[in-house]
């Protein structure tokens, strides 16, 4: 494979953005992450992207958004209905042909504009499930249910997923939930949809995330310490409730399997977990120990915005190696109830 | 013969038949089930179309300036997508302009009952804007509506303003002579000025 | 790592219909992706990944539906991409499908389009009510029916262009069992006579709205090689974007259509288009379009589109260069797969199944989807040989 890194990346994320169009804000990002390494777009050989119209409340919403893009003269662009961790995904890919050697790579939602345990009703199977509406946290809370009544985790463990992502948030200047609890406060918290409590699910966020790819020496051209993607690969479990059990995460296992996640220490990870319950879903899946740092940056736990999530966890860790804070790290990204689909990317700095 | 020349037989796979218990071997499929769904947003305008819409009460038009190129898009998004850089100053562009293109609708739309067939649904671009939007032209009959003719905004009475870009009902002729389109397969103006309106 | 051959070795579509009643959205996509496998000989153990595309999720009210739809597309365990680029998507997707095997990560692909507009209301769908604007258009007529007009004036085209092309491409989808719409009784007059919807853009001349899925199974070279059917190879695949409103653009030939053929085209080594390609397979959900596109990729002189059109160049019977011998979009338009189909059945002109509508002898077809406001665009060139 060739070798292609993470050379540089922007993001923003706040509790809702409400004087600023997603392109408005978005733009600065966009042209920002290309500024910060000098570089136009003249110099970018493929664009993607990642959004959802149902979160917009929009068709064809991302259409407004590439203007942001600078698509004049026209660019090779494509967009997908995922988190831009699929659009990097799709970058890399085509990066693999050897005809592109910088990508630029963006996600983002303004999900404050519906209720989005409404908005993610509508992506469970639309002939069974769908019309009895049924809220996101709810679909989680099955999950959980399901991992503590088979011993898999207990309240206190899941509280100290919690305590400890507060902890790190406060730390990330992007961060939504940031006020510090303890186990115990966690502990004593009502559920919100019973075994959930409110530090169990995720910190809902408007905002978005750009980011730079390029291979081989290119990379090295931009960054002193370029972010090497040394493995990546996605896969997705069964959709229907009942079919898959929750307690695990095939898709996660094997994705993890495929990009090689345990070939060597995994110094830290910053793991797409909406809810407390699908970071211990992800560790387990891919076999993290004691030994890998757990997002430090707070992960979506600490903020989590929608179609940008994924692509910022890779943004997250990519940084930190550019940072010199580590060596080798792992991010994934997510989508779908349960964590249905699961992208697992490892990284490497020289 | 192509390989696949009868929709009707089905695929290696899907030919199986279901046997359904014999107490409702004769029931009717299912052809559609109705499921009513709603959710409600709320729509943020962002800032630049907030100042135009805030415009739009006072009778003025407001567009975006490419901070690199000075192309002025109206109505404004907040981005010049000739320089993918955020817009930061809005000019008033002039309530004339003219038509571009146009077409004559003759279907009724259910989102505008008021508008009654045929009218003509014309990409109008307003002196000092280097693009235009699609807006109502009424005032002339339908088919003598042109390419490059010169239009001015009829607003709404001043006491039914609002921040709404619904306070132009519609352009109409002003009677001055068309403008020249010098290349029909472009449309709006590179830079800023009343391209085209010579 | 440099580029690898890919291949199209199984096409899939199911019947293109306004109401699909018979099957649930993961039927529809079964249909078509098991017609793909059974042509490719291949099981759903030997697909390695599916990239899927659409148009809006509002099509049918459901959010990212390949979610729901991994066990209907046999994907458990494996990968799945889902690809939107407006109504481009069903060429984009297969672009995108093309590259994993191209990039040398995956050997057998499942790729597919779909669209179930009769579950929803696609015209709702299109026009979700924005407090900021005001709506005086109906559907995509409302918005190229003045490009059309523009179009019109600066070739000089006879004002019935469009009808030649709207009854061509419904006599073509008489030989295509799979089309949406098929009118014996369609005749010339009966176009020209039809309701005008966006004067200048007629009823007979607009496109269905359909239901409706097309697969296709992409292979690498030792995968094609192994296949005893047929095989088509991807010469090249290209996409382009750009903004729709700036001053200055080109509405009638958009820089990013002209950029995105030259590109594929250069791919595939192809010098003299009209020449090269045996068959084309265009996105044309308006007739006016056909001349348009024919002008803007290169298949005809700036301004001489119309000529093609007049002159019977693009029929299927007599023409040398035939356009749309499947009916086109005007025949059949569930969107999502809208651009998928004039992919596949590129590929199965180069193949030589495609059956009553075959162009005989077709060595290179070409296949089109443009998307938005004509902004965004994919292609591809496939031939019955390698590249």
């Amino acid at each position: 494979m060739r070798d292609i890194a993470v050379v540089a990346s922007m993001q923003r994320q706040e509790p809702s953005i409400d004087n600023e169009s997603e392109v408005e804000y978005m733009v600065p990002l966009m042209h920002g992450v290309k500024e910060s390494i000098g570089i136009t777009q003249a110099d970018v050989g493929f664009t993607c992207s990642g959004s959802s119209d149902f979160i917009a409340g929009q068709a064809f919403s991302f259409v407004m958004t590439v203007d942001g893009a600078n698509p004049v003269p026209p660019i090779s662009e494509s967009h997908v209905e995922m988190d831009g961790a699929w659009a990097l995904y799709e970058a890399w890919v085509k990066m693999q042909m050897g005809e592109v050697d910088i990508a630029l790579i963006y996600g983002y939602s303004k999900s404050s504009g519906g209720s989005l345990r409404d908005v993610l009703a509508t992506q469970m199977d639309p002939y069974y499930v769908a019309p009895l509406w049924p809220d996101a946290f709810a679909i989680e809370a099955l999950a959980a249910r399901q991992m503590i009544e088979s011993g898999k985790v207990s309240l206190e463990r899941l509280a100290e997923v919690a305590s400890r992502s507060r902890e790190h948030a406060a730390n990330n200047p992007h961060a939504v939930r940031t006020a510090q609890k303890s186990v115990a406060d966690i502990m004593a918290e009502s559920p919100i949809m019973d075994p959930l409590r409110p530090s169990d699910i995720p910190a809902s966020a408007d905002g978005g995330c750009a980011l730079i790819l390029a291979a081989g020496d290119r990379a090295k051209e931009l960054c002193e310490r370029p972010a090497w993607i040394k493995g990546i690969d996605h896969r997705t479990d069964a959709h229907t409730l009942g079919v898959r059990d929750l307690t695990t995460s095939m898709s996660a296992r094997i994705a993890g399997e495929k990009a090689g996640v345990g070939n060597d220490k995994v110094d830290f990870a910053e793991l797409y977990a909406p809810f407390t319950t699908s970071e211990v879903l992800l560790t387990d899946a891919l076999g993290l120990g004691d030994d890998t740092v757990i997002n430090p940056s707070g992960g979506t736990l600490g903020a989590h915005t929608m179609m940008a999530s994924g692509l910022i966890r890779i943004a997250e860790a990519a940084q930190r190696i550019t940072n010199g804070d580590g060596d080798r790290a792992v991010a994934t990204a997510g989508s779908g109830p349960n964590l249905q689909q699961n992208l697992v990317c490892v990284l490497e700095g020289e | 013969m192509g390989y696949q020349q009868d929709p009707k037989v089905k695929p290696a796979g899907l030919s199986g038949e279901v046997s359904l218990p014999a107490a409702l071997a004769d029931v009717e499929l299912v052809q559609a089930v109705r499921t009513p769904a709603a959710i409600d947003y709320i729509a943020t305008p962002g800032a630049s179309l907030s100042a135009y819409l805030r415009g739009m009460k006072q009778k003025k038009i407001l567009g975006d300036v490419c901070p690199v190129t000075g192309q002025v898009f109206c109505p404004p998004r907040g981005v010049s997508p000739v320089s993918g850089q955020r817009t930061t100053e809005m000019v008033e562009v002039a309530d004339q302009g003219y038509v571009e293109s146009f077409n004559v609708t003759r279907l009724p739309i259910k989102s505008r009952p008021d508008l009654k067939p045929p009218y003509v649904s014309a990409w109008v671009v307003p002196d000092g804007s280097s693009t235009g939007s699609i807006a109502l032209v009424a005032g002339i009959e339908p088919e003598e509506v042109r390419m490059g003719m010169r239009v001015k905004a009829v607003w709404k009475p001043d006491d039914e303003l609002e921040e709404s870009a619904a306070n132009i009902l519609h352009w109409e002729p002003t009677g001055e002579p068309d403008v020249v389109l010098e290349d029909l397969r472009v449309i709006g103006n590179p830079d800023g000025t009343a391209g085209g309106a010579q | 790592m440099s580029k690898q051959r890919a291949a199209v070795i199984g096409v899939g579509q199911t019947k293109y219909a306004s109401t699909r009643g018979d099957v649930s959205m993961a039927g529809l996509v079964r249909e078509a992706a098991y017609r793909a496998l059974e042509m490719a000989e291949k099981t759903w153990a030997e697909i390695d990944a599916v990239v899927i595309g659409k148009a809006p999720d509002f099509f049918e009210g459901v959010m990212m539906p390949e979610v729901y739809l991994a066990e209907a597309l046999g994907c458990v365990g494996k990968p799945i991409l889902r690809v939107h680029t407006a109504g481009s998507v069903g060429g984009s997707t297969a672009c995108v499908a093309t590259s994993l095997v191209q990039a040398g990560i995956h050997g057998t692909v499942l790729t597919l389009g779909f669209e179930k507009q009769s579950e929803s209301n696609a015209m709702w769908a299109l026009s979700l009510p924005s407090p900021f604007t005001t709506s005086i258009n109906a559907g995509a007529g409302g918005y190229f029916s003045p490009i059309i007009r523009r179009y019109m004036a600066f070739s000089g085209a006879p004002e019935l262009i469009g009808c030649m092309v709207a009854l061509k491409d419904r006599q073509h989808a008489l030989n295509n069992p799979y089309a949406h719409v098929r009118d014996k009784e369609l005749t010339f007059d009966k176009v020209v006579e039809s309701q005008m919807l966006w004067d200048p853009i007629r009823y007979s001349e607009t496109c269905p709205s359909s239901d409706g899925a097309c697969a296709m199974v992409l292979a690498s070279e030792d995968v094609a090689e192994a296949h005893d059917g047929a095989v088509a190879w991807v010469h090249g695949t290209a996409m382009r974007s750009e903004a729709n409103n700036y001053g200055g653009r080109n509405v009638v030939s958009p820089k990013a259509s002209e950029d995105c053929a030259a590109d594929v085209f250069a791919q595939a080594g192809i010098t003299n288009p009209r020449k090269d390609i045996d068959a084309v397979e265009m996105y044309v959900p308006f007739s006016w379009y056909e001349p348009m596109w024919l002008e803007s990729l290169g298949f005809a002189e700036v301004g001489e589109g119309w000529k093609m059109v007049e002159s019977g160049a693009t029929k299927f019977e007599g023409g040398d260069l035939p356009v749309n011998c499947s009916g086109g979009v005007l025949s059949s338009n569930p969107i999502g797969a809208s651009g998928m189909i004039r992919f596949a059945e590129a590929a199965l002109q180069v193949m030589g199944e495609a059956g009553d509508h075959q162009v005989d002898g077709a060595k290179k077809a070409f296949g089109h989807a443009y998307g938005g406001g004509a902004q965004y665009y994919a292609m591809w060139v496939v031939g019955s040989e390698k590249n």
